[in-house]
């Protein structure tokens, strides 16, 4: 018959012991998270409404919607991953799928990897001289998007990179054996085979776009700019914008008597923008790799 | 009697470490050639040479020649070509994560064959060689990786007949396959050799002794002796270690 024996005692206990410890770490990290949006949603819940997101900021910022830094950050981010994900995903296929060992790429690598780590001022100095003032760009959406894409584009290459490692090495090998090129290699079995892990690692870019205010603040955002409400197309990427990360923190520190909750409403947009487009990252993972074929 | 492959002073090392010694040898046109040694005999190596893929192995290099019909294949502008007239079955077998059908369809289609009609005959055409076609002939569409171990390799058989390669080379094609499938494939290729050359490297020195017309066997990355099977498996190869390999008393 079984009976516990003193390790047995001691090895169930640490086995408790640690299993509500590990919890408890992990709640500290949560609950803050929840505390923050719970807070947000809480203060912001007077002024979110339809009007709110569609309708400009009025009385010197003071009160009104946040329509007009809503859609520039929408413009910000898609023209910025528009330059920022096909470069970003197209050199990694170069580097991980046709490049051989040389000095080449291994500056190329060294680059990637220290460009993600560069801060994001940074970024926006380079953006000023690089497109606001050598390509003549002057302060646009389209230099501010330029400034976020170099900003994202070495995160996309290290993640897209991670991505395509993930297929096999004998998945490839079996095709070259079959006389396939290595674009048709890459085509017909290393893309469909990793694309759930590119996207995800172009999309979560977007939070970072979205939520970066050094980038932009030099090379294209404004503080103030009226546009016309409910028009999608109201903007002109050779011009200035709002921004939603810059005005929050326009309306939080530079204007005094603004509307009890506004500057919660922004956050609470940005947040939830971000939330969505990261939830969708997730489902579409989710359904790509139920299909996924090994 | 034709020579299909002709090599002569091959050596490659990896990183400077070699794995074959100047080996110099002809394949015959529609013979099986039976390959056998123990691990690291330079077997595999010498398949990788012949269809060039040891081009994808960057710390490998080469020297020595290989002719295919003559032609030094180094100079062969289409590597692509090149490797479609050769057929490769690994030892692992690697179902492509495809349906089975995309699977044998894959080379031809590589090639530029699109019309469904042929690819259809040449799919049923291909299993049935790989004696797979029974087993799956109702399920073409759902993934080649999904089959078990011993129908993959099946599978990569029917991959490697599929872009009608005129030398077939078979690396340990049965380490996953029951003895009667294998027995089944081993009649196969006994019908295939009328039509292409077949080598063959093998671990089950029976199954070079049941296939093979000549026998070759590597040690340590030397070509120790060439023969027709007769002599290789006979009491009296030239070569002692050729005796005990066969016999089974070292390796």
């Amino acid at each position: 018959m079984f009976t516990e024996t003193p390790i047995d005692r001691r090895k169930r206990l640490t086995e408790n012991v640690m299993r509500i410890f590990l919890l408890i770490i992990t709640s500290i990290m949560i609950i803050p998270l929840l505390l923050i949006i719970g807070y947000l949603l809480y203060k912001a819940l007077p002024v979110l409404s339809f009007e709110f997101l569609f309708s400009n900021p009025r009385d010197n910022m003071r009160a009104g919607g946040i329509w007009a830094p809503f859609l520039g950050t929408i413009y910000l981010v898609v023209v910025s991953l528009l330059v920022s994900a096909p470069i970003g995903v197209f050199a990694a296929v170069y580097l991980n799928e046709y490049a051989r060992e040389n000095w080449f790429t291994r500056i190329t690598n060294l680059a990637v990897v220290n460009l993600a780590g560069v801060p994001s001022i940074v970024h926006a100095l380079f953006g000023v001289g690089a497109f606001v003032l050598f390509a003549g760009l002057g302060e646009s959406i389209l230099a501010a998007s330029l400034t976020l894409a170099i900003m994202t584009l070495p995160v996309i290459i290290a993640s897209t990179t991670e991505a395509l490692k993930a297929v096999p090495m004998s998945f490839r090998e079996a095709c070259w054996n079959l006389g396939a090129t290595r674009w048709q290699t890459i085509r017909r079995i290393v893309i469909p085979n990793s694309i759930s892990g590119i996207l995800t690692g172009v999309i979560l870019q977007v939070s970072r776009a979205a939520g970066e205010t050094a980038p932009i603040m030099f090379t294209g955002a404004v503080f103030y700019k009226a546009i016309a409400e409910g028009n999608l197309f109201a903007y002109n990427i050779t011009e200035q914008c709002m921004a939603l990360s810059l005005h929050l923190f326009t309306i939080s520190t530079q204007v005094p008597d603004v509307t009890e909750g506004t500057p919660h409403g922004t956050a609470v947009v940005l947040v939830g923008s971000v939330l969505l487009v990261n939830a969708a990252a997730i489902i579409l993972r989710v359904y790509l790799r139920t299909r996924k074929k090994w | 009697m034709k020579n299909k492959i002709e090599i002569s002073g091959l050596e490659v090392h990896y990183e400077g470490k070699p794995a074959l010694n100047r080996v110099s040898f002809d394949v015959h046109e529609n013979e099986i050639l039976g390959i056998i040694g123990p691990a690291q005999s330079g077997k595999t190596t010498l398949l990788k040479v012949i269809n060039r893929t040891l081009e994808f192995v960057p710390e490998a290099s080469m020297e020595g020649t290989v002719k295919l019909d003559g032609v030094d294949i180094s100079t062969i502008g289409d590597v692509y070509g090149l490797r479609r007239r050769i057929g490769m079955v690994l030892p692992l077998p690697v179902g492509l994560p495809l349906s089975i059908y995309d699977n044998v369809a894959f080379a031809p289609r590589a090639a530029g064959l699109r019309a469904k009609s042929q690819l259809d005959e040449l799919v049923e055409r291909c299993l049935q060689q790989a004696a797979l076609w029974d087993e799956v002939k109702d399920r073409l569409n759902t993934l080649g990786t999904k089959l078990s171990g011993g129908q993959q390799q099946r599978l990569t058989i029917a991959r490697a007949l599929s872009h009608a390669p005129e030398v077939l080379c078979l690396d340990e094609f049965s380490i996953a396959i029951d003895p009667v499938t294998t027995m089944r494939i081993e009649e196969v290729l006994k019908t295939l050799k009328k039509e292409m050359t077949i080598l063959l490297v093998t671990n089950l020195v029976q199954q070079a002794k049941r296939l093979a017309d000549r026998t070759a066997f590597f040690l340590n990355g030397d070509l120790v002796e060439i023969d027709t099977t007769d002599v290789i498996f006979s009491d009296t190869p030239t070569q002692q270690a050729t005796y005990d390999y066969v016999n089974g008393t070292f390796g």
